[in-house]
């Protein structure tokens, strides 16, 4: 599909080809899943709502509902505020949810529809409550959509007043799979630290089969939790771009103290997180987890051949690949075109940096990116492997090259709501896939004498 | 089955569910806009138009407006090529703020700029999406100028999600599609009573292909699918057909329309879908090249073919008979085709819904559907669920948003839209929809799933 792609490169300021990110309001969608019995209702068209349904029920692979103000020629003209109106009247009357997590649109942004303003004006049922996050498709991606929506948790919903110490901490886990969100709560046990989570989307979009369909499975971060995270004692935020606005909003409101680290994938992110853990509780770490990571360092010693020194291009949303890179470089692979589809400078800022201390020269590193840059990069500076979304599969069959399936979306494989890439343990599950990529492809391609059992 | 429906609670959609019961006149609420706050499975204008353009293999096909239009339908609908892979490429302007409060007229410029220097396409579509359609950005001019400035098709697509519903989009494209055909430098004098062109296909899984097949043993010449694998050239070429035959009505009766307004075209609707359908179509299709040899060589072809797939369609029969099927897809036609479908494998239909369908393709479902099947129309989650449950369905047909739904109650599924992979038109179609029917059907799994 790519023989188009030329390798020599000319600048464009205009065309975006095969784009690295997608729009805001499916990132809030998604955030807005993480509440439980949450319906997340789009403001705007409905294929907006369709498009985003669609392509969250692609990569869980559970259903995915949300409800929509199904804009039509009239609301353009007369403004979005009787469907939102009706909309909502409508969601309580047939699908009871207990919040309703309102996202803006391209559409009702440009027209200028007043969230406040409506919401304020609408009977909303006892005991029920409506959030909204403005998400101009316009603006960002969809990892500020996610960043925007969890921000609203915060604003809409948090008690102003702190009532009395929970001795709690306040976990945002930011824009990552079910499986990692069951994973950093499985440490935050382990450690022995109560917490609230927030989003958060287990058992939600990684629900068991049952027989039966739950509108409103049993995961996600509840009503009454959200109002008692002003009571927390600090916020840690895993992710600068998904997680930091909501954190410095939760300090804002509420004076818990907020604590930005990188989302916790590989060893040294997994470290910090739990340092600051410890840091934050006076926990000691227990032995379970040293045990996990002494099986993590075993696991990279008795492999690190397979992978030492391979170039490696790593591309997806900026938290997740901060992470990546910064794993990468600890397993020896050498890290050179590095791309994200999300604007933001601190991207490059820190990637640069990481890549300055390991001594890596001459990567290409960019935000605002999109595929068909990556694709040119590699063009002039192969690599042995892609570690990226699924959208990488294009690059990876043109240039015959393995990809790690990493980020968001998967389309086409299984596996990611259920198995954690975070935590030691998902440091090893990311290793295993990295060696195993190399590795079956030598055993499909390479010369009948060089074919071996062992490896 | 009559109380369930009583006891829904919201009183603007019971009108749009019936009941079937005999010798009773009912009709059912449809072709409206779905009530906001509804959690619909439909689309867009612009999904509508994209669906059907994009399969045109050598364009460029350019989104106009934020990102995510352009994301969400980046090589989704699974058309195949037998040539250019340009379709499958994802191309924006990516509106940026600044763009909204300016305008994006200079961008989009850009873009067609951009495209043309580095991959030199000779034919661009450009898609209008919801905030170009309120900002106001002249799609006709920009493209206009770019078709002067490059000496190429630049061709604009009114799209505004907003502005309609899905159907307006497949307007919108039939639109995009004439003008692209009205190309005097293609018509030929003398047509030849045995071309024609296959309109509403989209080549899901290679499906245009088998039909081409079908013929060239026949002796029937298909210059192209639209838009199943077509390129430019190919669409050029189309107003030289004799007729034009129309599979997805939904979709393609109004390209039609205007091919025989414009043209001297003259159509006719057929469904490949199923045997029997298949065979009349076939048939149909002989008729109207108005050729005796044709005719009885189609005869002769069917025969073989329906012989060559007996037997094994008697082995899924015997082990897919007695089932019972839900369906729910975008169009009436589909639905009906489904239902004749269902009926060959011995399988019964207990609930069939569509996005889309019109009220003469309600009427056809009602008269085709047993007593006590539960007709929808625009549904959501909750009633399929309910329904599902109450009428015992083993199997759903539906689309990308439904399989999980199907999974999660524990029954089988099938993909009857764009992702499809196997071709599910004509003999080898059949028989492929009987193996799908029981690859899911007969499935093991269903066994653990615990009754809910």
């Amino acid at each position: 599909m790519l023989e188009n792609t030329p390798k020599e490169i000319t600048k464009r300021s205009a065309l975006v080809v095969n784009p690295a990110k997608t729009c805001q309001p499916i990132g809030a969608m998604y955030a807005a899943l993480g509440i439980h019995g949450c319906l997340p209702h789009s403001h705007g068209s409905q294929g907006c709502c369709s498009f985003h349904r669609m392509h969250l029920t692609r990569h869980f692979r559970d259903p995915i509902v949300a409800s929509t103000s199904s804009f039509t020629e009239g609301a353009c003209v007369f403004g979005g505020k009787s469907n939102l109106k009706k909309g909502l009247e409508t969601v309580f009357e047939i699908y009871n949810p207990d919040v309703v997590a309102v996202n803006t649109t391209c559409l009702s942004e440009t027209i200028g529809d007043d969230l406040t303003e409506i919401i304020r004006d609408t009977k909303i049922p006892e005991g029920k409550h409506v959030i909204y996050a403005n998400t101009p498709s316009y603006y960002g991606s969809h990892v500020n959509g996610f960043s925007n929506m969890t921000k609203a948790i915060v604003s809409h919903l948090v008690n102003d007043e702190k009532i009395i110490e929970n001795g709690k901490l306040a976990i945002i886990p930011g824009y990552v799979e079910p499986s990692d969100m069951s994973e950093v709560k499985r440490i935050l046990k382990l450690i022995g630290i109560p917490f609230i989570m927030f989003p958060d989307t287990s058992e939600v979009v990684n629900t068991p089969n049952t027989g039966k369909y739950e509108m409103y499975p049993d995961g996600g971060v509840t009503v009454d939790e959200i109002k008692d995270l002003g009571n927390c004692e600090a916020t840690v935020a895993m992710g600068k771009f998904a997680s930091e606005a909501a954190a410095f909003e939760l300090e804002k409101k509420s004076d818990v103290e907020a604590h930005t680290i990188k989302v916790p994938l590989g060893i040294k992110a997994t470290d910090d997180m739990i340092m600051k853990f410890l840091e934050l509780t006076g926990k000691s770490i227990p032995k379970e987890l040293e045990t996990e990571r002494g099986q993590l360092v075993d696991i990279m010693v008795d492999i690190h051949n397979h992978y030492h020194g391979k170039k490696v291009a790593i591309f997806g949303d900026p938290d997740i690949v901060i992470a990546m890179t910064e794993f990468a470089i600890s397993l020896g692979l050498i890290p050179t075109s590095i791309l994200t589809g999300t604007p933001g400078n601190a991207f490059e800022k820190q990637i640069n940096e990481m890549l300055e201390q390991a001594g890596i020269e001459d990567a290409k590193v960019k935000a605002s990116g999109d595929l068909m840059d990556l694709h040119q990069w590699i063009k002039n500076e192969p690599v042995d492997m892609l570690i990226g979304n699924t959208y990488g599969k294009y690059i990876a069959r043109a240039e015959n090259i393995p990809l790690v399936r990493l980020g968001f979306p998967i389309l086409d494989r299984v596996g990611h709501s259920y198995f954690p890439s975070v935590g030691y343990k998902g440091a090893m599950r990311i290793i295993e896939k990295i060696s195993t990529a190399f590795l079956d492809k030598y055993d499909m391609e390479c010369a009948e004498e060089d074919f071996e059992l062992v490896m | 089955m009559k109380k369930s429906v009583e006891a829904y609670t919201l009183e603007d959609r019971k009108k749009h569910i019936v009941v079937k019961e005999k010798n009773k006149e009912q009709g059912i609420k449809c072709d409206q806009h779905s009530i906001s706050g509804a959690v619909s499975q439909r689309a867009c204008v612009y999904c509508g138009a994209r669906v059907v353009l994009n399969p045109i293999t050598d364009a460029v096909h350019i989104i106009h407006g934020p990102i995510g239009c352009s994301s969400y339908t980046w090589d989704i609908r699974g058309s195949l090529s037998s040539d250019s892979e340009m379709y499958r490429n994802s191309f924006s302007t990516d509106l940026q703020e600044r763009d909204i409060i300016f305008g994006g007229e200079k961008k989009l410029a850009g873009a067609i700029d951009e495209i043309v220097e580095s991959m030199s396409p000779q034919t661009i579509f450009v898609y209008s999406t919801c905030v170009v359609g309120v900002i106001g950005d002249d799609l006709d001019a920009v493209c206009k100028q770019a078709e002067k400035k490059y000496n190429i098709r630049v061709i604009p697509v009114k799209s505004s999600g907003f502005a309609g519903s899905k159907k307006d989009g497949y307007q919108a494209a039939c639109n995009a599609i004439i003008s692209l055909m009205d190309d005097k430098e293609y018509k030929i004098d003398i047509k030849d009573h045995r071309t024609l062109n296959y309109l509403g296909d989209f080549n899901l899984a290679g499906e245009v292909w088998i039909l081409n097949n079908y013929f060239k043993e026949i002796g029937v010449n298909m210059i192209t699918g639209v838009t199943g694998d077509s390129t430019i050239e190919k669409l050029k070429k189309a107003q030289n057909a004799s007729f034009n035959i129309v599979q997805c009505a939904g979709s393609s009766i109004y390209l039609a329309k205007m091919m025989e307004e414009r043209f001297k075209i003259p159509y006719e609707q057929v469904s490949f879908f199923g045997i029997q359908d298949t065979a009349n179509s076939l048939l149909n299709v002989a008729r109207l090249t108005g050729d005796k040899k044709i005719i009885r060589d189609t005869e002769v072809f069917i025969k073989q073919k329906k012989a060559d797939i007996a037997s094994i369609l008697q082995k899924y029969k015997e082990k897919c008979a007695g089932k019972k099927v839900a369906i729910y897809v975008g169009g009436g036609f589909k639905a009906i085709s489904l239902i004749k479908q269902f009926n060959e494998l011995g399988m019964t239909t207990v609930m069939v819904g569509t996005q889309t369908g019109r009220q003469e393709e309600y009427d056809t479902i009602k008269e085709l559907a047993e007593e006590g099947t539960v007709i929808l129309d625009d549904t959501n989650p909750t009633e399929l669920q309910k329904f599902i449950k109450e009428k015992g369905a083993d199997l759903l047909v539906g689309g990308v948003k439904e399989r999980p739904l199907a999974y999660k109650l524990g029954i089988a599924f099938i993909d009857h839209n764009h992702e499809r992979k196997l071709p599910l038109l004509g003999f080898e179609g059949a028989v492929n929809f009987a193996k799908e029917v029981d690859l899911t059907v007969n499935s093991p799994v269903w066994n653990l799933v615990r009754e809910g």
